[in-house]
């Protein structure tokens, strides 16, 4: 069973502080959805609104419908995963697990019947008399999820419980939160400042900044057309091409910046007008070294100043005229040897993969 | 061998000054503090007592005596047990079990809303206000509670001054200053203790269990207790070890007709001046009560490692 979770202009306060402000969002039933900002954005302070560890300061939290005011944690649909987990050092892995059963009264084989049901669930058959340090790093996370699907809530909300985690491991728990998740069959809130976890797992993502919602939307939907510069720069990469509208062509504006003009669409909700000073962006896989046969919308000149090896990608720091600094991205399968620190070479890139918005603070900044 | 000591690892890291001096503090305190007086008390607790200058001569022998005194008391006497020292004894023991007790019972939760609920300027004042009446001597504060509970003391007084009482209530005949004294007296010792071990669990597990469905009662009992365990026994271990050996709260607040085993100690010493009995009956304290506290931790299941964490 799932259930609907809709934050209705929720603020909370610290003092003078703001650490949540006017917060409107509706998770639908079974949704994974997540809340992914920078760490001191109010995502937390959200999931403890939800959870119940804290009463919004102003505006309601809705569960099924139901007002949540005043109802306590432990009366909740809900089950919150720590991120530190916040398993029981003194119980066993099987205890841990039975505790909400414990908890409401449930009989010792009705309690061992589940537990062990969950063990299952999590690939963790015959481990439930182990205690919790005798686990590794994944199976303390699959413990803390099973604990927490014990009680069999409505909405489960995580806490950045991967942030521990070596990358292959967290790669890993990835794809397995989603699978339980599609498993159970309930509400997944999900609290992250790792982009890649948001994007990878969910439904749909809400971009925090500063205690508001700068974005709520489809992964793609938020990667391909931010609507906040903040989000442009937060979630993957960006370069901002700064400058002024000079002409506008259906849903394509021209931005005249210090190093040249270029064509980026505007976004829907975001109309511009000429003279507007406005950020274009465009990522670094979306420039290309062009070939003779290719025809970009766009073209920038640089000067290339040094590059890394990622692996699957060679990135390349280069400046433009004006010495603003640009990133782009090469798939290791393609040749890149003559290009070297110090070379100029042309970089193009389609009006359609670069977005303009009017000018406001990146993420980065 | 003077090279085979200096190049031990424990020189290497402290340096030769501070090794040494660390060496011989610890012989000091181990062999002049601790060894030697006990073993002391220990033999003249075998001996007759005899004046000092009768040392040494025929009539000091080893002997029994008052170890079987304590147990059948004098030989003169008709009846078959020593009731009195007996009686003293056992209701010692019992009666610092409850002030154990009721002094977990009191400090628990000031500890835990020291440790977890209050801000910090909040936990700093309470612990300020807890220590700084342990600034004055431990005899000085029994005075101040003998004031208080006086029979024509500050609290009856009051009580009946205001009129909620026609006649005082007996504080100091029935005990209940002693044994509110007693409470009193160690009470930082079950404080700290507890205050630390709760300080040190994550709030997350509390918040957890709480996420969990569980009632506050249940997540002590399973959480927060379990947690501090050790802090709970070394506090109970250190208020009933001095609870059971106290002086000076027994002299100035317990009634005129009780005894507290100390106090008996105390006689033989020095109004009696029967050392040789003196030492036996604390021999006989001290490995009662140590007893009892292995006892105890036995039944808790606490392994005598955990307490000095």
């Amino acid at each position: 069973m799932s259930a609907d979770v809709e934050l209705s202009d929720v603020s909370v306060t610290f003092g003078s502080f703001y650490a949540a402000k006017n917060v409107n969002v509706k998770v639908n039933g079974g949704e994974f959805f997540s809340f992914l900002g920078p760490s001191g954005c109010g995502k937390t302070t959200l999931l403890r609104a939800i959870s119940g560890f804290q009463e919004p300061s102003e505006g309601k939290v809705l569960i099924d419908n139901k007002d949540m005011s005043g109802i306590g944690p432990n009366k909740r649909p809900t089950a919150l995963i720590f991120q530190n987990l916040a398993l029981f050092p003194l119980m066993s892995v099987s205890e841990n697990i039975a505790f909400s059963l414990e908890v409401r009264g449930v009989s010792k084989e009705e309690r061992k019947k589940r537990a062990d049901e969950l063990l299952e669930l999590i690939a963790l058959e015959g481990q439930g008399d182990k205690k919790v340090h005798q686990l590794s790093g994944g199976q303390k996370q699959r413990v803390a999820i099973a604990r927490a699907l014990a009680v069999e809530p409505k909405v489960l909300l995580l806490d950045e419980p991967l942030s521990a985690l070596d990358l292959k491991l967290r790669q890993r728990m990835r794809t397995e939160l989603r699978e339980i998740q599609k498993r159970v069959n309930i509400t997944f809130i999900y609290i992250t400042h790792d982009q890649g976890e948001a994007l990878t797992m969910s439904d749909r993502i809400a971009v925090m900044n500063e205690g508001e919602l700068e974005q709520i939307g489809k992964c793609d939907e938020v990667y391909n057309n931010p609507l906040t510069p903040f989000v442009a720069t937060f979630v993957g990469e960006n370069n901002p091409l700064y400058g002024k509208v000079t002409g506008i062509e259906g849903d394509k504006a021209k931005i005249e910046t210090a190093d040249g003009q270029y064509l980026a669409t505007m976004n829907e909700s975001k109309k511009l007008n000429i003279g507007d000073e406005s950020i274009a962006f465009v990522r670094p896989e979306s420039l290309f070294i062009p070939r003779d046969s290719d025809n970009f919308d766009n073209k920038i000149d640089v000067n290339i100043e040094s590059f890394e090896f990622e692996g699957n990608l060679k990135n390349f720091y280069a400046s433009l005229k004006s010495g603003a600094k640009i990133k782009f991205s090469v798939p290791n399968a393609i040749d890149t040897s003559s290009i070297t620190s110090g070379s100029s070479i042309v970089l193009g890139f389609e009006s359609s993969k670069s977005v303009i918005l009017p000018k406001a603070s990146l993420a980065i900044d | 061998m003077n090279n085979f000591l200096f190049t031990q690892p424990f020189f290497k890291k402290n340096g030769k000054a501070v090794a040494i001096y660390f060496l011989v503090a610890i012989i000091f305190w181990f062999v002049f503090l601790v060894i030697i007086p006990q073993f002391y008390m220990l033999d003249l607790s075998f001996r007759t007592n005899v004046p000092p200058l009768a040392r040494g001569g025929p009539e000091d022998y080893y002997t029994f005596e008052h170890y079987s005194h304590f147990i059948f008391g004098s030989k003169t006497a008709t009846d078959a047990f020593n009731f009195v020292d007996l009686g003293v004894f056992g209701r010692t023991i019992f009666v610092s079990m409850l002030v154990t007790i009721a002094n977990l019972l009191f400090c628990y939760p000031i500890a835990f809303y020291i440790a977890k609920i209050a801000n910090p300027s909040t936990a700093r004042l309470l612990i300020v206000s807890l220590i700084i009446p342990f600034w004055i001597n431990e005899l000085l504060r029994s005075f101040a509670l003998r004031i208080l509970f006086a029979n024509e003391g500050v609290i009856n007084n009051f009580l009946t001054g205001v009129g909620i009482l026609d006649q005082g209530i007996l504080f100091i005949t029935y005990d209940i200053g002693l044994y509110t004294g007693l409470i009193y007296a160690y009470i930082l010792l079950m404080m700290f203790p507890l205050y630390n071990a709760i300080e040190s669990l994550d709030i997350n597990q509390i918040e957890a269990a709480k996420d969990l469905g569980s009632s506050s009662f249940r997540t002590h009992w399973r959480i927060v207790i379990p947690h501090a365990k050790p802090g709970i026994v070394s506090g109970c271990t250190m208020v009933f070890m001095l609870t059971v050996g106290a002086l000076a709260t027994p002299v100035v607040l317990s009634s005129p007709n009780t005894l507290w085993f100390p106090q008996l100690i105390y006689q033989w010493f020095n109004m009696n001046d029967n050392w040789s009995r003196g030492s036996a009956y604390s021999i006989i304290l001290l490995i009662v009560s140590v007893i009892f506290v292995l006892t105890m931790m036995r039944i808790f299941k606490v392994r005598i490692g955990e307490i000095i964490k």
